[in-house]
């Protein structure tokens, strides 16, 4: 009985979804309050928004490399973008007693410039695919980086300072929790099944009446917006920034969060984030071993589990329940009318 | 008053004439058949037609729009359908996300309100679900719905291939060997069903096949291919009889 009554009540949130925006929402009150009181130790907040900041780079560099298939690694150069223009912005042409109010606004500029410049890698998706297309990516992070080496009014290879730490717990929660829903939502529309059947076979989906080429413009505008978005709030964390932390490295430890996650999964990407941005700290003791210790934890998960920890599943709460339960409600119609 | 007319089309690989002076006109609600030996430029021809390749010369017209140098989802978007030799299913998706797929075009929200799931979105994909529901129940494939289409036996993966094809609402639908790896029985369940569909949805149909039985039981018309050059045309029971084509298949006759 009392099990029967405890499935009932699981099924129940599972397809009505009230407790979710409640329970986000105290989430979100909660981190306001620990931000407020100090309720949490500075350095386990800064573990924290660095688990958050890497979730939004995760998720949106697993919208090109696991849902659309291609093989994205220039996703730091994008990242780079969103960090120098929201620090320029809060820096040098924002008043300094407005910088606090107006970061939110940094921060979208940010990312609104690496999504136009994700164009300049959509649109050779367009002709070539594969091994040809992560060469351009990686060729454009290279790009982005020397570029920014040779700009000397963002400090160039010097780096660039005089942020103030905007970055907080409550902004941090909020934008990880609006590209989560924002890419669930592009994900499981028509467009995200392009997405999908892009990856599944590009010849056949273009066959199906899918415009690639609108699919794959939307994809790398959202994705690049994210890594942009994560750049900004990264380096108003950091409050110092320089061309090598976007480098090739970087790019391949956002790469490695989104395999071991596992690819075309949200849950995934939220996952592979988490685990792996956590252990890096504990193991911080290790010393130089916990640069064995990890790539030894990601040859044996592709040597036994080869999508990842959630390879191309989900969990149920980030599908919308129109898709999740679209045949039986379709039946459910039927047999009503 | 033709559904397809291909004038003259030449297509050349590097040099090599795959398919040349091709000439066909399709009349509504036609059944025609392409047969012809391996190598003989059949499925070339539908990948002309679809827009998979760009003819070299010549002209092909869709109820009258040129559609020679058209992206092939604009084509499909036109009203022309397909399904593949060798099955092309988006293999890890399920059952009716394969349908789903095939709907793109006559989506009408934009991407802002795909990203928010606002406007226009839930009314427009409520309806996309119930057309592809409705569509894979008259092809007997509700049941499937959620498996996910690898997993499917072969007859059904075919069949899915069909039903993913009609969800473009195509006015002519180009079939690539429908009968490849079926047994007899299975082949004559397959004619009853070509049949049925282009009688229910109002279908020109078009088809490249290898297995006989097939295509002279319930093609129109008959085009033979050989090396890319047509070399005979007309009823299947003048076409078997035609002594070119019997080259072509048998060697060369003598007596």
């Amino acid at each position: 009985m009392v099990t029967s009554r405890i499935k009932q009540f699981m099924e129940e949130l599972e397809t009505k979804r009230w407790l979710l925006p409640a329970l986000m929402i105290s989430v979100l009150a909660l981190s306001l309050v620990i931000q407020q009181f100090e309720l949490l130790d500075p350095y386990v907040q800064l573990i924290i928004m660095y688990v958050g900041i890497n979730i939004i780079l995760t998720l949106s560099l697993n919208l090109i490399n696991g849902y659309m298939g291609e093989f994205s690694v220039g996703h730091a150069g994008f990242m780079a973008i969103g960090a120098y223009v929201a620090s320029f912005l809060t820096v040098k042409v924002f008043p300094a007693h407005m910088a606090a109010w107006l970061f939110p606004v940094a921060v979208i500029a940010g990312g609104s410039v690496a999504g136009v410049v994700g164009l300049v890698v959509a649109f050779p998706s367009f002709k070539t695919r594969g091994d040809y297309l992560a060469i351009v990516t990686l060729a454009f992070g290279m790009i982005v980086k020397s570029v920014i080496e040779n700009i000397d009014a963002l400090g160039g290879p010097r780096g660039f300072l005089g942020m103030e730490k905007l970055s907080t717990l409550p902004w941090v929660f909020f934008w990880v929790l609006l590209s989560v829903w924002v890419i669930r939502n592009l994900i499981y529309s028509n467009f995200g099944r392009g997405v999908l059947s892009i990856r599944e076979d590009e010849v056949a989906s273009d066959l199906m009446s899918v415009n690639t080429n609108h699919v794959k413009v939307l994809a790398f505008t959202v994705s690049s917006f994210f890594a942009g978005i994560a750049g900004g709030l990264f380096a108003h964390l950091l409050q110092f920034i320089n061309p090598r932390a976007f480098d090739i490295i970087k790019s391949t430890d956002i790469l490695i969060m989104v395999y071991l996650g596992g690819i075309g999964s949200i849950a995934g990407s939220v996952i592979g984030a988490t685990v792996y941005t956590v252990l890096l700290e504990v193991l911080r003791p290790m010393g130089i071993w916990r640069m064995v210790f990890m790539p030894l934890v990601l040859v044996l998960l592709m040597i036994f589990r080869p999508k990842g920890i959630m390879g191309l599943r989900e969990f149920r709460w980030f599908v919308p329940v129109r898709d999740m339960l679209a045949s039986r409600l379709w039946r459910e119609k039927k047999a009503g009318t | 008053m033709s559904v397809l007319k291909a004038e003259n089309i030449t297509h050349y690989f590097d040099g090599l004439a795959a398919v040349s002076e091709f000439n066909l006109n399709l009349a509504p609600y036609e059944l025609v058949g392409i047969i012809g030996p391996n190598g003989a430029g059949k499925t070339t021809i539908f990948n002309l037609i679809t827009g998979v390749y760009k003819a070299t010369h010549g002209s092909i017209s869709f109820e009258g729009t040129e559609i020679v140098g058209k992206t092939p989802s604009t084509i499909t978007a036109l009203g022309i359908a397909r399904t593949f030799q060798n099955i092309r299913l988006f293999k890890e998706l399920t059952v009716l996300d394969n349908v789903r797929i095939a709907h793109y075009a006559r989506v009408r929200y934009s991407p802002i309100e795909a990203l928010l799931h606002m406007g226009r979105f839930q009314k427009e994909e409520e309806e996309i679900i119930g057309h592809s529901m409705d569509l894979l129940a008259f092809l007997k494939l509700d049941a499937y719905a959620d498996e996910v289409s690898k997993n499917l036996p072969y007859g059904l993966q075919r069949r899915l291939e069909i039903a993913r094809a009609l969800a473009t609402r195509p006015k002519l639908l180009l079939l690539d060997e429908p009968a490849a790896g079926m047994n007899p029985n299975e082949v004559t369940q397959l004619m009853e069903f070509i049949k049925w569909i282009r009688k229910e949805f109002d279908l020109t149909i078009l088809l490249i096949e290898h297995q006989m039985r097939l295509v002279m039981n319930i093609c129109e018309r008959l085009l033979v291919l050989d090396f890319g050059d047509t070399i005979a045309e007309g009823h299947p029971r003048e076409i078997q009889n035609n002594p070119r084509v019997r080259e072509v298949y048998l060697g060369e006759v003598r007596c």
